[in-house]
């Protein structure tokens, strides 16, 4: 298990052809409290140092990328509600723009900006676990109780616009099922009016915690140059120093025209994941503030568009099915398969919670994809643990792992 | 009845009102005495101080967390301690997919749980294998382990999981406290392949 | 000068010939193949030459076409050129009676384990590959799940209505 003679540790000695080994072999995980998800975690420890780590994933590998080629497109979007749970519509609008990227769907402003404070949305709930939770980790959680109620408003919100609070299902290729109530927009302003007090309060709880400090200060950290070629994205890789954001450089859903700034760290480590991330909560606060008001200014007939003008491939609403004949035609023609998918190749990526989250579908012209493969930023970074916490503290190793965010739906797809 | 709040027209609670004491079991009492079965007054406090041990694998944790959380806050129904090691605890709560390379550490979970235990399934996933019916899922977890209530949905509610965390409660009150030895608790067992 | 899919390809021809060739831009992402004993040589060569710089795999997956006989197996790389922000899709075939590829690991850490999924759902060998074994699916599992001849569904199940559920037969 010891790769070097420097790593061995000097102070004991074994008599030569012993069994005995001068390390102690740790088994964390797949179930262990400290473990958030299920991730197995086989450590060689020398006293409470970690010499190496070796992770075994896929404990709950669940067959999505199979399971995408049974079901036709506006099926999968369930599927992508379950990569990271966390910031469900995140991935279920990752989806709809991949799915329209291939069928030549365009999307009104209006879509755009109604997507954007989706998404945004579901970055912050997302953020707030990933940080309390680092919170919990290095023995607060009085963070996690508090913050855990406010994740509740935008539950609320996404409850408004869907029906559903987790695993949300929310839009359909096109566009949204559904227009956004006025309640959905009074309880998005009241999520605006509390959740800056709060998210100061949290910061005040944390940021500064001379204890908190300590504990993730220069532990789990990681130079840019591994990170990229670790395959790093979002908010660990910025953390790192390199300002790569696809809402940026591949911009999506009319994110061009709003203004933010992408924070940035420059050591990688779990402190600079918290700060980062709490810097992104309060960007994404102001986008959604943006957003809003970008929504109210349409005016008359414009403010009432909630899809693309697509019959084709969006699936019409449910009370116009019920009563406008051509709505049916369309309903049944979707749900049969009847309508034409193109052929071709796309891939298209949205900065999820975790990073680029990447979609790459291949449609031979039947009503599923050929193959679908999600590329999912947790499972690419989360190679690099051993190397974060190759040489520290074994209670530092389980905050480099809530600070990394490791999802398990998204990592083991 | 429990009460409802909304946040948009914030409503008193009526703390005198919403609070509810266990009633004391059936028996016959007098002056400074108070008979009844034994198996009631174990019953009583054993579903009121139930130690849950969620085993929490994938999207209905996050469900579990915010029923756990400030607003539903499972501790109202004496499950305050929630321990992570199987050997304290009486009531596992599998939440999320079981994959098929998960199934042997389930049961081995619930093999190290002392007796008397309960386990509650929260999830479509748990329960029957969810939407995933593939090749690498668990098709619930009763094919490995005993459930004594399954909670549907995907994911449940935090109120769902509540739900079937009281008939958990109830069960418990309920049961005699000589069902593990009987032979057909054995034999269930027997049927999983536990001894 | 802005890098665009053009320089890239002739930079590619001039460099290679005919050894890379098929190359189209759907949705206008360049995507090229070439020889499977080529795709070493034409990474090295997009990660290091200095106009090119494609030092970010943001992908690695596999696709299967069984009907492409001698040619089933199609592993894809995305690469990403995060200085000029632009990618290229790179593309090679290979039979799957023998799908035996060079390992990428030595330039890109992050293949590590999108080849051990690769290998775990298609069965390519990666060669040289440091730890190729199973990543998701349990070691004892002797198939390679995701070839499209092997069926979804978890066929231990017997609760469930096979026409409906697509055991022994396909609906689509
Ligand atoms: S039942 Fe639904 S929400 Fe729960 S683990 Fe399964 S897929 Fe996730």
């Amino acid at each position: 298990m010891l790769e070097t003679k420097e790593m061995q540790p000097h102070h004991v000695k074994l008599p030569d052809g012993s069994i005995e080994k001068l390390t102690t072999t740790l088994n964390l995980g797949p179930t262990h409290p400290a473990t958030h998800g299920v991730f197995q975690n086989i450590l060689e420890l020398d006293g409470e140092r970690i010499v190496s780590a070796e992770q075994t994933v896929g404990y709950i590998h669940r067959a999505f990328e199979k399971l995408a080629e049974r079901r036709p497109l506006y099926q999968i979007t369930p599927i992508t509600d379950r990569l990271n749970y966390c910031s469900s519509p995140l991935n279920n609008m990752g989806w709809h723009m991949t799915c329209e990227k291939l069928l030549g769907v365009k999307t009104p402003k209006r879509v755009d900006y109604l997507r954007i404070i989706i998404m945004e949305l579901a970055r912050i709930s997302d953020h707030l676990i990933c940080n309390s939770i680092v919170g919990v980790d290095s023995g607060a959680y009085t963070g996690f109780l508090y913050v855990m109620q406010y994740r509740e408003l935008i539950y609320e919100i996404y409850e408004e616009v869907c029906g559903s609070r987790l695993t949300t299902n929310i839009g359909r290729i096109g566009g949204f099922e559904r227009n956004f109530s006025d309640t959905a927009f009074q309880k998005l302003e009241k999520f605006l009016r509390e959740y800056p007090k709060v998210l100061k309060e949290f910061e005040n709880l944390f940021t500064r915690n001379r204890i908190f400090m300590d504990r993730l200060k220069n532990t789990g950290g990681i130079s840019a140059e591994r990170a990229l070629n670790y395959g790093f994205t979002g908010p660990n890789l910025r953390a790192a120093g390199v300002d790569y954001d696809v809402r940026v450089h591949n911009p999506y859903s009319s994110y061009e025209d709003f203004e933010f700034t992408v924070p940035v760290g420059s050591t990688g480590d779990n402190y600079d994941r918290f700060l980062v991330r709490n810097a992104e909560m309060w960007q994404s606060l102001s986008l959604i503030e943006q957003a809003y008001r970008k929504v109210q200014e349409f005016k008359g007939a414009e403010a009432e568009v909630y899809h693309a003008d697509a019959p084709a491939y969006y699936l019409p609403e449910k009370k116009d099915v019920y009563t406008k004949m051509e709505q049916l035609i369309w309903h049944f023609k979707i749900i049969m398969g009847e309508t034409e998918i193109p052929k071709g190749e796309v891939y298209h990526s949205v900065e999820g919670a975790n990073g680029e989250l990447g979609f790459y579908l291949i449609s031979d012209g039947g009503r599923t994809p050929y193959r679908l493969h999600f590329r999912r930023p947790s499972f690419i970074y989360y190679q690099a643990y051993s190397e974060l916490t190759k040489g520290s503290m074994l209670s530092d190793a389980i905050i480099t792992m809530s600070s990394l965010n490791l999802i398990a739906g998204e990592l083991d797809a | 009845m429990r009460p409802v709040r909304f946040n948009i027209h914030p409503k008193q609670g009526e703390p005198n009102k919403s609070i509810l004491m266990t009633e004391a079991p059936e028996g016959y009492s007098g002056q400074g005495f108070f008979t009844t079965k034994l198996s009631d007054v174990v019953g009583l406090a054993r579903k009121n101080s139930i130690w849950p041990l969620p085993f929490a694998t994938s999207c209905c944790g996050i469900e579990f967390m915010a029923t756990m959380g400030a607003h539903y806050d499972l501790a109202r129904f004496g499950a305050e301690r929630v321990g992570f090691s199987p050997r304290q605890c009486d009531l596992l709560m599998v939440m999320g997919t079981i994959a098929k390379k998960m199934a042997p550490v389930v049961k081995q979970v619930y093999l190290q749980m002392a007796e008397p235990r309960w386990v509650l399934s929260v999830g479509a996933c748990a329960s029957s294998g969810g939407i995933f019916d593939t090749y690498s899922v668990l098709q619930g977890i009763d094919q490995i382990i005993p459930v004594d209530v399954y909670v549907p949905g995907c994911p449940p509610r935090p109120e769902a999981i509540l739900d079937g965390f009281m008939k958990i409660q109830e069960l418990v009150g309920k049961e005699s406290i000589r069902r593990r030895n009987s032979p057909q608790y054995a034999a269930l067992l027997e049927s999983y392949g536990i001894q | 000068m802005a890098l665009t899919n053009e320089i890239i390809q002739q930079q590619l021809t001039e460099k290679f010939g005919d050894q890379v060739y098929n190359f189209e831009s759907p949705f206008g992402l360049l995507t090229f193949q070439s020889p499977k004993e080529m795709n070493l040589k034409v990474l090295q060569f997009l990660y290091e030459n200095e106009n090119l710089q494609f030092t970010f795999l943001t992908d690695l997956c596999a696709v299967h076409y069984p009907d492409n006989k001698g040619q089933e197996l199609a592993v894809v790389y995305l690469l990403h050129n995060l200085r000029e922000n632009i990618r290229v899709r790179y593309k090679i075939f290979t039979d799957i009676q023998q799908p035996d590829i060079f390992t990428a690991t030595k330039l890109f850490e992050a293949a590590n384990w999108m080849e051990r999924e690769t290998y775990d759902f298609f069965g390519v060998n990666f060669i040289g590959h440091p730890n190729l074994k199973r990543v998701l699916n349990a070691d004892e599992m002797d198939y390679f799940p995701l070839r499209k001849e092997y069926p979804l569904e978890d066929q231990t199940r017997i609760d469930k209505d096979d026409a409906m559920f697509g055991r022994g037969g396909s609906i689509f």
